[in-house]
């Protein structure tokens, strides 16, 4: 047993599956703002993007980050991935320093930019491709492989000699999707992978995910403002507001945290006074059309039965609770208390 | 470094290939850049109609400036012109694609639309070049031929960290690429006409601030057997190489300094 004493305490040493293969330790990044006051006036100001950040992703994890606009979701992402230097904390990916080991940290993880293309831009996507090949030194076989892989599950066949700017958003982002994962990296980080597709871009994309997570054992980290993105994705969700981590664990803790709320629309025969049914409230009445709130964690089923019961009902929809509502909840119920 | 190379000389592969996928459309901005380029030739000749010589140097010898200065800035346009988008890739946020790839960003930015249609200028101030050197009546002896393409590339050395230079100044004003225009495409032109021609002060930043007289008019006049420009020493025509070297290394330095800046502050 002696000899177990060597060991580091930590996560059953590295390598082993299950270790942190991401670690931030009171990670901040501080920027200096000038504003222009005047014609050469300019006043400087400190803005704290992230502050004391602190958690660790463990090999294999599917991890959640969210929160709203200006959260400091993607300085992180930045800094992460090397791109932005850290003000202060210990930073460790893979076991690397990102900043420092910028390039061979490259090798080891793939990026999607939701709003921008990692693609050349006027050239047809297996140009890009091939690139990826020869300036990540992937074996041939490998290569080949992973990109007839991408090209049968992200349905890419068609597109492969297209040029970039020729595709739509959807196709573009499998196609950045493909080209981040040829390498095969240890870590894909995805900024907004869903912004902006259509329902079935949206499917084909998180199917996708899910494999890569569960077949090669991928660690993935994706920021996200669609919050069916975490719940078909992530066992686990990372909440960032004002650059500091309001709340790290299962997707349906969140709710509880910021007791949200589902919302019921339904479209009645004709006017009618508030709709009347236990465990819901009518927050919103237009014409016949009414929409009730209910507690997140509770099933629409029951609910759906008392108003088809009791009322005219045409039509209805159940909207999820938008990430940003439920952050404003949980940052206003911490303050409070 | 080495990395650096084998990846410009892999997007640059990449950006031909695909240019020569269209090769009418190649061969035709080719011929523009060559014609739009010789242009600025045509108003030597226009001005040698009325007069015999400029500022002292007769037609072929200020053609021998207008082909070294054409060929050098050329040959650095060819090689990494698409430097001066830089500012437009910190605004729109793309130059964090290049950030996540294994490889310098340096050379990523500089092989990014390796443009080879920009040999158009090459050619063109390659064959004045040829013209002036049976014209200006020069004893080519053997020292002076070796002393060619040294001049040559050194000067292309000193357009490119021109070039890097600009583009490091662009982590920081991003809409400096006008700025940089000047010192560049304004630099080759001032180039193309004898240093007697202008005033002294310009003569002086042009030797000891921003040393682009290293390109040709240093070198030139002793290849044409004339006094350097500002009574400089003999030797003085020879070091080309280092000036070319030390301004490779400033703008490095720069360029680290940029990016640097840039990762600190993002866009």
């Amino acid at each position: 047993m002696d000899v177990d004493k060597e060991e580091p305490a930590v996560d059953g040493g590295p390598g082993a599956q299950g270790a942190a293969l991401i670690e931030l330790d009171g990670v901040e990044k501080v920027f200096d703002v000038r504003r222009r006051t005047g014609f050469l006036k300019r006043e400087r100001h400190e803005v704290r993007a992230v502050d004391a950040l602190s958690f660790r992703v463990r090999r294999g994890e599917m991890v959640g980050y969210i929160g709203p606009n200006g959260a400091g979701k993607s300085t992180t992402i930045k800094m992460l991935t090397g791109i932005l230097t850290p003000s202060g904390g210990r930073l460790r990916v893979a076991g690397l320093d990102p900043s420092r080991e910028r390039t061979r940290l490259a090798q080891r993880i793939g990026v999607v930019f939701g709003q921008r293309t990692t693609l050349w831009w006027d050239l047809p996507l297996i140009d890009s491709y091939r690139l990826m090949h020869r300036m990540y030194r992937i074996p041939d076989a490998r290569y080949r492989e992973n990109l007839d892989r991408c090209v049968e599950l992200l349905e890419l066949a068609d597109l492969l000699d297209v040029p970039v700017r020729q595709l739509s958003l959807g196709q573009r982002m499998r196609g950045d999707i493909a080209a981040a994962l040829l390498h095969d990296p240890e870590i894909l980080y995805l900024d907004e992978p869903t912004i902006g597709l259509d329902v079935i871009s949206k499917v084909k994309v998180r199917g996708f995910l899910r494999d890569v997570n569960t077949e090669r054992g991928t660690t993935v980290l994706l920021t996200t403002h669609d919050l069916q993105d975490i719940e078909q994705l992530c066992s686990r969700v990372m909440v960032i507001d004002h650059g500091r981590l309001m709340y790290d664990g299962p997707l349906a803790g969140l709710h509880e945290a910021g007791e949200s709320e589902r919302t019921l629309v339904v479209d009645l025969e004709r006017e009618l006074p508030p709709v009347d049914v236990p465990g819901a409230r009518v927050v919103r009445v237009e014409g016949a059309r009414q929409w009730l709130a209910f507690p997140a964690d509770r099933s629409a089923a029951p609910l759906l039965a008392h108003v088809a019961a009791a009322y005219p009902l045409v039509d209805l929809s159940v909207r999820e609770p938008d990430i940003e509502a439920v952050i404003a909840k949980m940052y206003a119920g911490r303050t409070v208390s | 470094m080495a990395e650096g190379l084998r990846v410009y000389r892999l997007i640059a592969a990449m950006w031909i290939r695909s240019t020569m996928a269209y090769r009418a459309s190649f061969v035709m901005s080719t011929f523009a850049s060559f014609t739009v380029t010789a242009l600025d030739f045509v108003a030597i000749l226009l001005m040698f109609s009325r007069v015999d010589a400029l500022g002292g140097w007769p037609l072929s010898e200020v053609a021998f400036l207008y082909g070294l200065s054409c060929v050098s800035f050329g040959l650095a346009d060819l090689a990494i012109g698409s430097m001066e988008r830089l500012g437009q890739r910190v605004r729109d946020g793309t130059l964090d694609t290049l950030l996540v790839r294994p490889a310098p960003v340096l050379a990523q930015v500089a092989a990014d639309r390796f443009g080879l249609r920009r040999l158009g200028r090459v050619t063109q101030g390659a064959l004045v070049l040829g013209w002036a050197v049976t014209a200006v009546g020069v004893d080519w002896t053997l020292p002076k031929v070796l002393l060619m393409p040294v001049v040559l590339l050194s000067g292309a050395g000193i357009f490119c960290a021109v070039f890097v230079a600009g583009a490091a100044f662009q982590f920081v004003a991003q809409d400096a690429s006008e700025v940089q225009n000047a010192f560049t495409y304004g630099g080759t032109t001032l180039l193309q006409y004898p240093p007697t021609v202008f005033g002294t002060e310009l003569v002086r930043g042009v030797t000891f601030v921003l040393p682009l007289a290293f390109v040709n008019w240093v070198p030139a006049a002793y290849l044409l057997g004339r006094p350097l420009p500002l009574d400089l020493p003999g030797w003085v025509a020879f070091t080309s190489p280092l000036v070319a070297a030390g301004c490779g290394a400033l703008s490095g330095v720069a360029w680290r300094a940029g990016l640097r800046s840039y990762r600190s502050t993002g866009s």
